[in-house]
């Protein structure tokens, strides 16, 4: 007689637990001011992404097409990935001399973890972490491209050396 | 090529049954291949096999440079990414004897328990999950989405964030980051409440958490566990008390030690170390102090021949870098002691004797992450 009672006395505070929870629940089906869903294509244009998170390696260009990268391939040697390859070419400058400038720079987003040692690298602030995402694409070749601009070339103003 | 199967698969009677849970099972979290002897529904052996996920971090290690080589290790336990990074910064740093500013230990401090807070939210949203409880799982989310938010903030990811450097950290904080960890307090303890009434107080999951999966204390010191498995057993074990790293010396918390050893023990353990976590963040949190967050490293780091070591404690237990290194620029041979691999050894003992459906409990309590069992 006593196991049966304690076999429906169980039953019934489960029910009981499940319907405290189901309370707890249901508040939010009242409040629905509490529920932090985001609809996310559709509200990209007011999505917060934080200025520093890192979505791929960007090299800045300003209003003349120049940027800052003068072909010192410490970047390349940072990558643990191999997801960066360097390619320069001498030029001859109009007093005679040789100099190595940047052809192209080479990214592999497809190889690339985001783990920030390249902008960390680099001694000439060239390459900086961007924000863009959403970077699928249907062919894996896609994913290699050049990250200077054609036709730019290195800042000829000389910045402050870095402390 | 007889024997050889026979030493991988078990053997059964007339009367036994044998079943594979995994490798591709929901609620082993992940790619755990565990073949089970069953008596009924007694499980009367078990043997788990790895190797499915095993990628060779330590021998990827051997290639690249000691800066290199730190984010491979997120990808171990990657719940507690953020605490393997600074295991191997420790380490690092240990060998080239170099002193990290206050302000570096201070954050680094600060995002290990935010770290460790978020993992054991994500473990509390699981469990429920495991034990047919689904609604907890978006609960868990709630606040862990703020964590994430603040580790996006800051360090530029969410998951495998990278931000530890030899030396220090990788950038500042973020301006926002210490208004946003005291709302975060704030709004957890605010919620803790709601964790209770849907889980803890429910008498279903009691029933199926309390009194299952025991594990003595001297079987748990036998396997070498270690985390809140170790410490539901009876074990004081927290590398946190024993060896402080970094802002650990300075902050008062409390190790959580329980003895009845079953699944609610180790859930409660877990619990428990939540609110310490949310202590420790709330010590530090108001003086962080000012000055450098990175000390200046040469770019190649060449530490000096011999072996180092350092244990940290993850959200999973403990944690051991050993670094050999002869000189040069990259490491001569690393190998990482995980706490998954040692936890999971114990799910034979805990698992012998109770029933099938008891094994997912039991998986639960344990909270293995496989790609750190298999590295």
């Amino acid at each position: 007689m006593n196991a049966v009672k304690r076999y429906f006395s169980s039953i019934f505070n489960a029910i009981v637990a499940l319907l405290k929870g189901m309370r707890l629940t249901g508040s939010y089906l009242l409040h629905p001011s509490k529920i932090l869903t985001q609809q996310y294509p559709e509200n990209r244009e007011t999505l917060y992404i934080p200025e520093r998170f890192k979505g791929r390696v960007y090299m800045p260009h300003d209003e003349n097409n120049e940027h800052n990268c003068t072909a010192c391939t410490l970047c390349q040697l940072a990558c643990p990935n191999g997801s960066i390859q360097i390619i320069s070419k001498n030029i001859e400058l109009p007093d005679g001399t040789k100099k190595k400038v940047l052809d192209r720079w080479v990214y592999n987003l497809g190889s690339c973890t985001l783990c920030q040692l390249c902008v960390d690298a680099c001694p000439s602030d060239a390459i900086v972490m961007d924000n863009a995402f959403e970077f699928s694409v249907y062919n894996k070749s896609k994913l290699i491209f050049d990250l200077n601009r054609p036709g730019s070339k290195l800042k000829e103003k000389k910045t402050e050396p870095q402390v | 090529m007889e024997q050889t199967i026979n030493n991988r698969i078990l053997q059964s009677s007339d009367d036994e049954f044998i079943i594979n849970v995994g490798p591709q099972h929901p609620s082993t979290h992940g790619v755990l291949h565990l073949q089970l002897r069953l008596d009924g529904e007694e499980i009367a052996d078990l043997k788990p096999f790895l190797g499915y996920i095993h990628r060779g971090i330590e021998k990827m290690c051997e290639s690249l440079t000691y800066k290199q080589f730190i984010y491979l290790t997120s990808r171990m336990d990657y719940l507690s990414a953020h605490i393997n990074n600074q295991a191997c910064c420790l380490a690092i740093e240990k060998s080239l004897q170099v002193e990290v500013p206050e302000r570096a230990k201070v954050i680094r401090t600060l995002m290990a328990e935010l770290t460790r807070l978020a993992s054991h939210q994500l473990w509390w949203g699981s469990t429920g999950l495991d034990m047919g409880a689904v609604s907890p799982f978006f609960y868990a989310f709630r606040e862990r989405e703020m964590i994430l938010e603040i580790f996006e903030e800051t360090c530029g990811s969410r998951l495998t964030m990278n931000y530890c450097v030899p030396g220090g950290v990788m950038n500042d904080i973020h301006p926002d980051f210490v208004s946003k960890v005291k709302k975060l307090i704030q709004q957890f303890k605010a919620n803790i409440h709601e964790y209770d009434e849907l889980l803890t107080g429910n008498p279903i999951f009691q029933s199926r958490t309390r009194g299952v999966g025991y594990l003595p204390k001297e079987d748990a010191i036998s396997l070498a566990c270690s985390g809140p498995v170790a410490r539901a057993s009876g074990i004081s074990c927290d590398v946190r008390k024993k060896e402080p790293y970094d802002a650990y010396d300075r902050v008062e918390f409390e190790e959580i030690i329980a003895s009845e050893g079953d699944c609610f023990a180790r859930y409660r353990v877990r619990m428990k170390e939540m609110l310490e976590s949310m202590k420790i963040i709330e010590q530090l949190i108001d003086n962080i102090p000012a000055g450098d967050y990175r000390a200046k490293i040469k770019g190649i780091i060449k530490p000096p021949a011999g072996e180092y070591f350092q244990r940290v404690e993850t959200a999973r237990g403990e944690l051991g870098v050993f670094i050999v290194s002869d000189g040069s620029n990259k490491p001569y041979r690393v190998k990482f002691r995980t706490p998954n691999f040692s936890n999971l050894a114990a799910l034979k003992p805990m698992s012998l004797g109770a029933k099938i459906g008891d094994l997912v409990a039991i998986m639960a309590s344990l909270d293995l992450i496989i790609p750190d069992i298999d590295r």
